[in-house]
């Protein structure tokens, strides 16, 4: 019996130090570029666990279905009619509810010996942080998108055609890019993933539900109404609405760009410094 | 003769705490420049919090510190420029592969994509890994990521590379292929900062060695030094009667030096003995009655250097004794 074993060299030293001292140092890279290289980190993990999309497109469908088939009727009177009126309501709520998963995997992150090595770096700070919020409104236009395909294919036929579903969908995820920023501090002020995900659908789940989503604001008690009025979350829906029925409401497109604007203008510096002192 | 050594770390006084946790104490270091310094200590002594705060990524609340001529507080994004870290949970993505691993960080210091693709594959072939290199990480052996987490850390060349705990939980080939890299970087005149709870490796790799203990240094000096502080070695007996070892343990304090008791009822170790001391001691033992069953007499260890330095074992060892102390009483 003859058996020839390679034996691994592991490394060559000669090779190695040919690698050490090959390398001039590259010019720095801008903020933005490395933002954008933090944000094709996500997409690799995407591209490499493509199971993950299955949360922000499986749980959308499920409630479109459940809401159209199954309260349709009774609240609307024809589920036809109540899918015109709830789908760009759901579009907000699908796409709302993939920002706590940004929380929820930041917190993964921290967890990993990587995160020392990046903020070992010399880079532009927030960079990471900013960056996988970028890969993750990717995951928000993959949500939204399955929502406004699948309603279609049930026969929603907006007025306002391609360009108005588009145009709500920008809307609604240039939104989640601002409120990620909250699910990004708990996501560093929480211990677990699990701390997280509990807390962030703790609120945005009755958020959405005491919003006008799902119904009409008129039929509800007095106190109620008042609140879902002024809850931002209605205010996109209504945006939504309008833009998908090609009448933009301009006062709720701007007071929805105006949340957006002033959530990332409180919690991304506190975000920044969160992670910085991690 | 005074000859002028540039310092790659000079620390004053560095100290950090966790709530009432006192992590690191008041931390004194001077590293010259082109060396390998080791920074020994057990578990919990406070060198990865002094680590992490040399390489930037927590401040310190007292104390100052330069690394490379740059202060870490007021000038960190300096010093983040000109070192590398190699962490002790692996500084790699788990998620990636290992070339998409090598990219990002080539890409985050700036190469284009074209560049850090060319570096990438450059270093999977330099460090063993190109086989590798398409697969997620967390499926790599713990020594091919320990490689690779050391090629990112020179991705662009640095002059001084942290490494904290770089071989714990390596088989020992692994260990000395990251040991033959480390030594490849020292001759490229790279300065290493090498955390370890072994004195073999400090020993094998490190020109200078500060022995930490309670977040303080409690003794520096070449390797050297350090071993002959502790004498050299120790002197192992297992006796034919356990009954005799309190007799035996007199003894050997009396010829040697300090007497640990071993988990064993009928070993004991004496610290401080030269090959001399143990031959006399180990005839004396016989000639009083003792009938041994085995003897050794071994280098010292990290405990014996801990031992001899402190008066107390590191706490590992610590628990242990006390355990035996409360079977024996």
């Amino acid at each position: 019996m003859t058996t020839t074993t390679r034996e691994p060299t592991g490394a060559d030293t000669a090779a190695v130090r040919r690698a050490i001292s090959a390398s001039p140092r590259p010019p720095r890279p801008g903020p933005l570029s490395a933002a954008l290289t933090f944000g094709w980190r996500g997409m690799l993990k995407v591209k490499h666990v493509p199971e993950q999309l299955l949360d922000v497109t499986v749980t959308p469908v499920m409630f479109l279905l459940m809401f159209t088939y199954l309260f349709g009727g009774a609240i609307a009177g024809s589920t036809s009619a109540y899918l015109d009126y709830t789908l760009p309501g759901l579009l907000v709520m699908s796409v709302l509810f993939t920002t706590v998963y940004s929380g929820i995997s930041l917190n993964t992150d921290l967890t990993k010996g990587v995160v020392d090595r990046f903020r070992s770096l010399p880079i532009w700070r927030p960079a990471p942080l900013v960056g996988a919020l970028l890969g993750d409104s990717v995951r928000y236009v993959v949500a939204g998108t399955v929502i406004v395909v699948v309603g279609v294919a049930l026969g929603f036929r907006p007025e306002g055609g391609v360009l108005g579903a588009v145009a709500a969908l920008a809307l609604v995820v240039v939104f989640s890019f601002g409120l990620s920023w909250v699910f990004s501090v708990l996501g560093l002020l929480m211990r677990s993933p699990n701390a997280v995900m509990n807390a962030g659908f703790m609120a945005i789940f009755p958020l959405t539900f005491l919003s006008n989503v799902f119904v009409d604001p008129a039929t509800l008690p007095g106190p109620l109404q008042a609140f879902v009025d002024v809850n931002p979350i209605s205010v996109l829906a209504t945006a939504s609405r309008s833009l998908m029925a090609g009448s933009p409401d301009g006062t709720a497109i701007v007071v929805s760009l105006a949340v957006a604007a002033g959530l990332a203008a409180v919690f991304v510096p506190v975000t920044t410094r969160l992670y910085r002192s991690r | 003769m005074t000859m002028q050594t540039t310092l790659a770390i000079e620390a004053s006084g560095l100290g950090k705490s966790f709530g009432e946790t006192r992590a690191v104490a008041g931390v004194d270091l001077a590293v010259p420049a082109g060396t390998v310094y080791g920074v020994l200590g057990p578990n919990g002594a406070g060198k990865t919090t002094t680590i992490r705060m040399l390489a930037t990524l927590i401040p310190p609340d007292q104390g100052s510190a330069r690394v490379l001529g740059h202060d870490i507080v007021s000038d960190a994004d300096a010093v983040r420029g000109l070192v590398s870290l190699t962490g002790q949970l692996a500084s790699v993505d788990e998620e990636l592969t290992g070339r998409e691993n090598l990219v990002l960080i080539g890409r985050l210091l700036g190469y284009s994509r074209a560049a850090a693709r060319a570096r990438a594959d450059e270093l999977l072939e330099a460090f063993d890994i190109a086989e590798a290199a398409g697969r997620l990480v967390k499926h790599f052996s713990g020594g091919m990521r320990r490689r690779l987490d050391i090629a990112a850390s020179i991705v662009v060349t640095p002059q001084l590379v942290f490494l904290d705990e770089p071989t714990t939980g390596l088989d020992p080939r692994s260990r000395n292929q990251v040991w033959e890299i480390v030594r490849a970087l020292v001759a490229e005149g790279t300065t290493i900062l090498l955390c370890t709870q072994y004195l073999e490796e400090a020993d094998q790799l490190a020109d200078g060695i500060a022995i930490i203990d309670r977040g303080r240094v409690i003794a520096e000096g070449t390797p050297g030094d350090l071993k002959a502080s502790v004498g050299t070695g120790s002197l192992h007996v297992r006796l034919r009667d356990p009954g005799q070892r309190g007799a035996a343990a007199e003894l050997l304090e009396r010829m040697v030096g300090q007497v640990a008791l071993a988990p064993e009822p009928s070993a004991l170790s004496a610290t401080g003995a030269d090959a001399g001391q143990a031959a006399v001691a180990v005839a004396e033992l016989t000639r009083a009655g003792i009938p041994l069953a085995h003897f050794t007499l071994t280098q010292p260890s990290l405990d014996e250097v801990f031992l001899s330095l402190t008066g107390h074992p590191t706490e590992e060892t610590a628990a242990a004794d006390d355990t035996l102390r409360e079977q024996l009483s």
